[in-house]
């Protein structure tokens, strides 16, 4: 395998008596759509920051294609950032913007005004080379801001929440458009979100972070049904968590106790996990009025509380006899669907220990 | 804000004390000024509107175009220099920490807490022949002459100390200017450097930009609002005073200020002095006028 095109070596961040972020190590690979995901507050920023050499690491290392990058001034790193305010420069026409990276370097004349044509029609502002940016949409500020990064060539581009000024079919839009532009351009690109649907759909893998520390670095598949930690399972999508008695442990897997479920055995999310608890996403439960149990299914009695419906699937709210809630999604899969259960109405509910995983709560 | 808006009448008594004031105490004195402008002197308190140009005539008179013209130049020079002095200032304080912020603004405004007359007669303790400049370069030649005299160098200081002559000139003028209208430039540009979002200046230093290039190409084109005021607010003053000539310049360095405060006074003609008073006045207009054109048109582009 190649070197990683960025690592981040035991990095540490500490602002007055807080670490922003604490002893983080990630290796991102050439290629790869790497998201940092996590809460407000959490670091993400302090550390896409430190990548382009706005803030220097109090403890740990930077390389960057292998050189050194810890104590780098940002103009002489190879490295571009999209700010989440887009910093587009309000005096300059999109094409200055565009062509301003370029010309601190000297390039000039035909070469630039070629990389410029180029640069614009990539994210496609052909029209709008004239336009001072006051007169742009958010979503056209945002696609200057990404062409005049793109133009310097980086080995890493970063962007920081670079959708969360849009709304929310632009995002949309703008996503599946950034996903193309970096297989289009073939660069490294580490963006920074707080939405964990973008995070899935957009980034090859992802490192969630809370409280300045990084909790697990996965693909989306392996985030969403693999967790390590109850924080990202409920950070990322929503998840039914049962507290629950582990009696042994077993390699993968986990002996556990709990009032609805009896003692069962689940799979386990790291061999570290001791204790903690039991999560099952709502999709995996399954709704049942009547119908025998699938092999192997627990089957609950359960009360329907609340329904939210969403159009394509409706989340039914209901709460077992002992009091514990739990949520199920139901896709709304034909429209002759006699549709959800109506709040009040007797229902099983049915587990499958296989869909069960017992996480750590560190 | 939106319902002052809607009752008018509400709006009316809260600018009433403020038209009122203007109306009494400037626009109709500047009124009487303007029609003096058109006056003859008829005595020697008694004025005749006659609506006659000749005073304007007058006062474009060459001898007076060339003090008009030495006013600007001293102006310009002042203004300019005030800009070089207070970027740096307004930039450092912008960038200062939350806690020295405040000490550092309120040092700029500390000038203003003294009565101007008084700040700059102590300009004058500060530059004349025995002030405080001369005294400190004394110490520092008789510390020069005394360290060269084992090498038998001591003569190459000259025989003895000989003041400077700082105050009487126009040097001192441009000085006395620069000194008291500092904070005019000052508070403008920080104003307009507080507003600057950080990450321009980030953005341009990641596109590979130097610090330099950073600075003449993002801040201070971004400043242009808050440099524009602050000359505005240096040189129209600066174009118009004949406290600081009067008191630092030398019989070389009248301005016209002077001479229009001459008209008014020691020479009793004011009709003249009126009509050298509006001249200034609509150049001022003009310059406005110009800040406004520009204003605008920054604000149609971006
Ligand atoms: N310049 C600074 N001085 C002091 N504290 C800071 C500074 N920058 C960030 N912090 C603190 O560091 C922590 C992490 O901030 P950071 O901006 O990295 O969060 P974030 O994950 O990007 O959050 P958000 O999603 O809200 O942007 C926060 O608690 C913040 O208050
Ligand atoms: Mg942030």
């Amino acid at each position: 395998m190649r070197p990683p095109i960025v690592s981040i070596d035991g990095v540490t961040k500490r602002f007055g008596e807080t670490a922003a972020v604490d002893q983080v190590s990630i290796d991102i690979q050439a290629n790869e759509f790497f998201a940092l995901l996590g809460p407000s507050g959490c670091g993400k920023t302090t550390l896409l920051r430190m990548l382009a050499g706005f803030e220097t690491p109090n403890e740990g290392r930077i390389l960057i294609d292998g050189d050194d990058m810890t104590r780098v001034p940002p103009n002489r790193r190879p490295v571009n950032m999209v700010f989440q305010s887009y910093a587009v420069f309000p005096h300059m026409t999109v094409e200055a913007n565009v062509a301003y990276g370029l010309k601190v370097e000297g390039i000039g004349g035909a070469e630039l005004r070629r990389r410029v044509d180029e640069a614009l029609a990539m994210v496609r502002l052909e029209n709008f080379r004239a336009r001072k940016p006051d007169q742009l949409s958010g979503g056209q500020r945002q696609r200057v801001a990404l062409a005049r990064a793109l133009i310097k060539r980086p080995k890493v581009l970063l962007l920081d929440e670079p959708l969360s000024a849009l709304d929310k079919k632009l995002r949309e839009q703008m996503q599946l458009e950034l996903v193309r532009l970096q297989h289009e351009v073939g660069i490294t690109f580490v963006m920074v979100t707080h939405d964990q649907e973008e995070a899935l759909s957009m980034a090859n893998r992802i490192a969630v972070m809370d409280h300045g520390r990084v909790l697990q670095i996965a693909d989306p598949r392996t985030l969403y049904e693999h967790p390590t930690h109850r924080f990202v399972a409920e950070f990322i999508g929503t998840v039914n968590s049962l507290d629950v008695e582990v009696r042994s442990v077993d390699g993968p897997h986990a002996r556990i106790r709990h009032p609805l479920l009896g003692e069962i055995t689940v799979e386990r999310a790291a061999p570290d996990v001791e204790r903690g608890v039991v999560v099952a996403r709502p999709e995996k439960l399954r709704l049942d009025f009547s119908a025998p149990p699938v092999d192997g299914e627990i089957l609950l009695d359960a009360v329907v509380e609340q329904i939210a419906y969403y159009g394509d699937l409706s989340f039914v709210f209901v709460r077992c006899p002992d009091g514990t809630a739990l949520q199920i999604s139901r896709y709304n899969v034909n429209r002759q669907d006699k549709g959800d259960p109506a709040a009040g109405s007797l229902c099983r509910v049915g587990i499958h220990p296989d869909d069960l995983l017992l996480v750590g709560t560190g | 804000m939106q319902s002052w808006r809607e009752s008018p009448g509400v709006v009316v008594v809260l600018l009433a004390p403020a038209v009122l004031w203007l109306l009494l105490f400037f626009l109709i004195p500047l009124g009487f000024i303007w029609v003096i402008s058109f006056g003859e002197r008829a005595g020697p308190v008694a004025i005749d509107i006659t609506w006659t140009l000749a005073n304007y005539r007058d006062a474009i008179d060459p001898l007076y175009l060339g003090l008009f013209t030495r006013s600007l130049r001293i102006a310009a020079i002042s203004t300019v220099i005030a800009l070089v002095i207070a970027f740096p200032v307004a930039f450092a304080i912008t960038f200062a920490s939350p806690r020295l912020k405040p000490i550092l603004l309120l040092l700029v405004i500390l000038p203003f807490f003294t009565n101007m007359l008084i700040r700059t007669y102590a300009m004058i303790a500060v530059l004349r022949r025995n002030g405080y400049v001369n005294f400190s370069l004394e110490q520092l030649w008789e510390a020069g002459a005394f360290a060269l005299q084992p090498f038998g160098l001591a003569g190459m200081l000259g025989e003895r100390f000989v003041p400077l002559d700082l105050l009487y000139n126009n040097t001192a003028v441009v000085f006395g200017i620069v000194y008291v209208y500092l904070p005019f430039m000052v508070l403008p540009l920080y104003a307009s450097l507080e507003r600057l979002d950080r990450s321009l200046l980030e953005a341009s230093l990641d596109l590979g930009a130097s610090q330099f290039r950073t600075f003449f190409f993002v801040t201070v084109p971004l400043a242009v609002p808050g440099i524009v005021s602050g000359i505005m607010l240096v040189f129209i003053p600066a174009m118009g005073t004949f406290l600081i000539s009067d008191l630092l310049g030398g019989p070389s360095s009248q301005l016209i200020g002077n001479v229009i405060e001459r008209q008014f006074k020691a020479a009793n003609n004011w009709p003249l002095g009126a009509a050298m008073s509006f001249l200034l006045l609509y150049l001022t207009f003009v310059l406005l006028v110009l800040r406004a054109w520009f204003e605008k048109r920054d604000r149609g582009r971006g």
